[in-house]
Formats: structure tokens, C-alpha cells, sequence
């Protein structure tokens, strides 16, 4: 029977919100393909949280425990997955296209002798194939892909593909799949400070470019994120000059975004920006400048300056909410 | 120490794209290629490596005879030799399918460490490089930002979602370079003078004994969905402006 498989993502026993995302769409596949949904979970003390993975569509979840799953590292995860489903024989395994998932899907494709559609933003089912949509040239292009062969692996975006409680009960299993030596392992983790939002999974994002004159700057744009609860990001010119860190840059040669608010300030809006940041769903653009690109891909245009237009859009909003 | 960077060529990131007739492939037409410039993070690494280390640095690329010029960029920045895989139709293959031509090519070449960009900024894969680690059975270090080698084994840093982590692994390794890894040189003139005159040596797939058997098929490209126009929020001061966007996010967009 054909089986569409979920590789579910933890991080210190718990689940990521990816992992309910990749369940929730690999629900709507199995139900097109008249399959069932198995989830595979990988860790140390899962047992629990298993389980839970049923209200989402899980019917079966394989639960691989022990020390070398507690963590995630390439060797140990690629391996068990693939022994796991070369007896299982899955048509279609989804993982999300997260950082864990980015570094597994390719070798998981390798091993198993099949190809992977990474960073999926829409999946249906053709003539019992599965037909995954992806951006390419950071969005500048959307491409429909199959895949010839068996597992279909594809990778999904994050905060794309809705969570859906569908109900039910998931029957866990244990699994002892064996796996080799462990190369490349864990030596440090070095953990952020804590509420720091991820640019790939934040709701709202304040991001700024050229227009924020200095690195001292992005403290009007970290007031207004601070309000809405969202991640700080910026334009290549920004981070080329210095002012925010690398991982802060959106765009074509930075991370991919699809958030539900955009608000970019101080961004002129070259295309290897607007490609990273397209699919948000709500754009606004701040900028004094009304010729620049940016405003024609807003869904709001705001020509001001963003030292003055800012501020006041913080005090704005922190009204809107207190009232509430 | 053997270094090896496998390097693509792709459109400018500046580039508009366009769907060709047939639905299947870009206008190549007025595309300014380059190479892709996670790859240059690669080679300059590389380069660090080998004046730090001593070695030898060889740059490998599969694709259009067009690729040549991206090769003779990077033997411009100071890389020894390079391997292109020459097949005209190469270009928007399955990543997994180009993963085992290059794999073919770096094992002729014995090397102690890989270099890969960490992803093309064409087909946004990020696949090739986990792949090829896959086929020569080499560990891999993904999206690296610091990299030392010492003792014959890698150390690397590598961000993830709200984290950092220090990874390590024996040599031979995979490496795929993210941008701060270091600062690409520029090719000097004397650079590029030289690189004309270093070995660069062209096969075919049929001399490595492979067939191209790409198993992830494009059935269509579509430009992005277009948006409707924006609308320009009125106000004289910035305090109207201002107070007009909280009310249309609110409101209208229901975004706050």
C-alpha cells in the first residue's frame, strides 16, 4: 500500500512548528493518494509526544529513540531514515525545508537512489504522482516538479502549508533501524538569546536597508519589531556594509521569507531583494523615495521618511493594541 | 593538501528571468552568466587553505562549454587547475544527476577536503553538495560560516534556526560555504594573465562511462503570481501617515 511518510523535526524533545506543518500537508497528500500518513520521529525520550502527532493526520509513527538520535546530525538521521525506508517502502517522504531538513534531504535522496523537491510551496497529487510547486531564482520563477522514482521526496517552506488538526489516534512503534559510524558530529551548541525570532519563521518582519544611514540606525526598526512581536531583517547593502549580521539578510543571496507583514524601510528594492521577499503575504514599504522599486510591490506605500514615519507607526500600533 | 571546489554557473543575481516558449526552461538570450556566488566563498577558502597549508586547488564545474569562463575565474583568484564536464544540455538538470557527474570527477581526484557554495542562487537546490558526500561516503559540514583544519580534521561553524552550532569531522569532508565564510578576492590582472595559461581539462560524460538519468523532472516554469497594485497611504505629516498605516493594517489588511 502506498504510504506517504512525514520526517518529523524536534529540538530538545520538542516538536517544531515545521513538523506539524509538513504532517498537516502530508495529510491532504495521503487522503489524494488513499494513503496513510506515517510519521518518523527521531530523538531521545519522544515517547511521550508521539502520540500527539495523531491529531494532525498521523496515523502510524515509527519512533526511533537513543543517544545518537538525541540531537540531529547528518550521518545518524540519514541513515536511520533510509533503513527504515528501504523496508517500508514509502511512495512519498515530506520533511520540512528547515536548516535540518536542508542538510538531510539531499543525502536522503542520494541514499535511497530517488531525487528531492526542496523548499515546496504548494504539493498536489496527478495521475497518482505527486506534482510539487517550487520557487526558483529566489521566486523569480515558479517551477512544477515530479519525480520519476520512488520514495517522491520533497521539503516544504516554512510557515506556508497551514497546521490543520484533523483528530485521531497514532499508533507508535518502536524502531531500531542500525546505522553506521557517525563522521561529522556535534561539538557546541551556542544558543541565541532567547525570543530571538528566525527571519524564515517569523509572522512579521521590520527590515531595513541603505535608507537606515548607519548601524544605530535599525533601533527604530528593533522598537517597532519589539511591538509586533517580529524579526529584524535587512537588505544586502545593509549587512554588506556592516550594520546587521549576515543571517539578518533577505533576498536572493540571503534567506528566502514569507511572512504575513513585510515592512520594509529604507529599502530601495533591487531584485535580488524583492525576490526573497515576494510571497509575503502583506507588504508595506517606507520610503521617501516614490520612484523606488519597493513601492511597486507593496501592498502599501508609505513615501516618508522612515526616521520620522516609524517612531510614530510604533506609538500607532502599541494604541491599536492596548485598546486591543 | 587537495582541495577541490565544484563550481556553477548561473545567471546574475541582477538578472530578470524569463519562462521560455515551451514553459520548460529561461530565455538565455540576454542572461549575464557568473559564477554562483556562494561558490566564490568556496574558492576563497580554498585559496586561504592553500597558502596557509600548502596544496593544490582544483576547480571542477559540469554544464555548456560556457561554464570554461567561470573556471578561468577562479584559476584567475589563484586556483591551480580545472575539470569542466562539458555537455551543452547540462543546464537545469536534476541537482542529484549533476551530483553524481561531479562525484565521478572529484573521486579521479583524491582530495582531503570539497568545496561546494552552500546552495546555486538558480535553482535554490542545496542539494549536490549532500549528494556528492553521499557517493564518495564523506561526511558533510552544511551552510559553514568558520572553517579550520587542523590535525587532519574540520572544525566548522555552522548557524541554524536560533542557534550555533560547532561541528566537527575527519578529512576527507564535504564543506559547503555560506556568505561570511571570508571575503572573495577580486581576480588580479597578472591573475587573469596566468589563468589563461593554467590546465584546464574538458571531458565528457561518456569518458567518465555515465549517461545523464535525471530523475526530478521540470513539467512547467510559470512567472511568480502577480500582485495587485499597492496603495499609496495619505497624509501630509508623518504623524497622519503614520497613523493612516496602522489603521489600513489593521483594518483592511488585518496584519496587526
Amino acid at each position: 500500500m502506498a504510504g506517504v511518510w512525514v520526517i518529523a523535526e524536534q529540538r530538545d524533545g520538542e516538536f517544531r512548528k515545521i513538523t506539524y506543518e509538513v504532517a498537516s500537508a502530508a495529510k491532504k497528500v495521503a487522503d489524494e493518494l488513499g494513503a496513510e500518513v506515517t510519521a518518523v520521529v527521531l530523538g531521545q525520550g519522544m515517547a511521550g509526544a508521539c502520540a500527539n502527532l495523531g491529531k494532525y493526520g498521523v496515523k502510524k509513527v515509527l519512533c526511533v529513540e537513543g543517544e545518537a538520535f538525541a540531537k540531529y546530525t547528518t550521518d545518524a538521521y540519514s541513515q536511520a531514515i533510509a533503513a527504515l525506508a528501504a523496508e517500508g517502502a514509502p511512495d512519498v517522504i515530506l520533511l520540512g525545508a528547515s536548516m535540518q531538513g536542508k542538510d538531510l534531504g539531499g543525502r536522503l535522496a542520494a541514499k535511497l537512489d530517488t531525487s528531492i523537491a526542496v523548499d515546496c510551496t504548494k504539493l498536489a497529487v496527478e495521475n497518482g504522482r505527486l506534482k510539487a510547486t517550487r520557487p526558483m531564482y529566489a521566486g523569480k520563477v515558479y517551477a512544477d516538479v515530479a519525480i520519476k522514482t520512488n520514495p517522491q521526496i520533497a521539503s516544504l517552506r516554512s510557515n506556508v502549508f497551514s497546521i490543520l488538526e484533523t483528530g485521531g489516534e497514532a499508533a507508535v512503534e518502536n524502531a531500531s533501524p542500525a546505522i553506521g559510524e557517525i563522521k561529522a558530529k556535534v561539538v557546541e551548541e551556542q544558543k541565541e538569546a532567547a525570543g530571538k525570532i528566525e527571519l524564515t519563521e517569523a509572522q512579521v518582519i521590520v527590515s531595513g536597508g541603505r535608507g537606515m544611514k548607519d548601524a544605530e540606525g535599525f533601533k527604530v526598526l528593533e522598537d517597532l519589531a519589539g511591538i509586533l512581536k517580529a524579526a529584524v531583517g535587512a537588505s544586502r547593502s545593509a549587512v554588506d556594509a556592516g550594520w546587521r549580521p549576515q543571517t539578518d539578510q533577505v533576498g536572493q543571496t540571503g534567506k528566502v521569507v514569507t511572512p504575513n507583514l513585510y515592512i520594509a524601510c529604507g529599502i530601495s528594492g533591487a531584485i535580488q531583494h524583492l525576490a526573497g521577499m515576494a510571497s509575503s503575504k502583506v507588504i508595506v514599504a517606507i520610503n521617501k523615495d516614490a520612484d523606488a522599486p519597493i513601492h511597486s510591490k507593496a501592498d502599501f506605500c508609505v513615501v516618508g521618511d522612515l526616521f520620522n514615519v516609524v517612531p510614530k507607526l510604533t506609538e500607532e500600533i502599541k494604541k491599536i493594541k492596548a485598546a486591543g | 593538501m587537495n582541495i577541490v571546489v565544484c563550481i556553477k554557473q548561473v545567471p546574475d543575481t541582477e538578472a530578470q528571468i524569463k519562462v521560455a516558449g515551451g514553459g520548460k526552461s529561461i530565455v538565455t538570450d540576454d542572461i549575464k552568466w557568473v559564477m554562483n556566488p556562494y561558490d566564490e566563498y568556496g574558492v576563497e577558502e580554498a585559496l586561504k587553505l592553500k597558502e596557509a597549508q600548502g596544496g593544490e586547488v582544483t576547480v571542477v564545474g559540469v554544464g555548456p562549454k560556457r561554464v570554461t569562463e567561470s573556471l578561468r575565474t577562479a584559476l584567475a583568484m589563484g586556483a591551480d587547475k580545472a575539470v569542466l564536464v562539458e555537455d551543452a544540455n547540462f543546464y537545469g538538470a536534476d541537482p542529484i544527476a549533476a551530483a553524481k557527474v561531479l562525484a565521478a570527477v572529484i573521486k579521479g581526484l583524491n582530495p582531503d577536503i570539497i568545496f561546494f557554495g552552500q546552495r546555486a542562487v538558480d535553482d535554490d537546490a542545496g542539494i549536490a553538495a549532500s549528494a556528492v558526500a553521499e557517493y564518495l561516503g564523506l561526511p558533510q559540514l552544511s551552510t559553514v560560516i568558520k572553517l579550520e583544519i587542523a590535525d587532519g580534521k574540520a572544525k566548522a561553524t555552522r548557524p541554524v534556526e536560533g542557534m550555533t552550532l560547532i561541528l566537527e569531522a575527519p578529512l576527507p569532508v564535504v564543506v559547503t560555504a555560506q556568505k561570511g565564510l571570508n571575503e572573495p578576492r577580486y581576480a588580479s590582472l597578472p591573475g587573469i594573465m596566468k589563468a589563461k595559461k593554467k590546465p584546464l581539462e574538458v571531458k565528457t560524460l561518456a569518458d567518465l562511462g555515465l549517461e545523464r538519468a535525471d530523475k526530478l523532472e521540470v513539467l512547467a516554469l510559470t512567472p511568480p503570481p502577480q500582485r495587485a497594485a499597492g496603495k499609496k497611504i495619505a497624509g501630509e505629516t508623518p504623524d497622519e501617515l503614520a497613523a493612516n498605516l496602522a489603521k489600513a493594517l489593521n483594518e483592511e489588511a488585518k496584519a496587526i
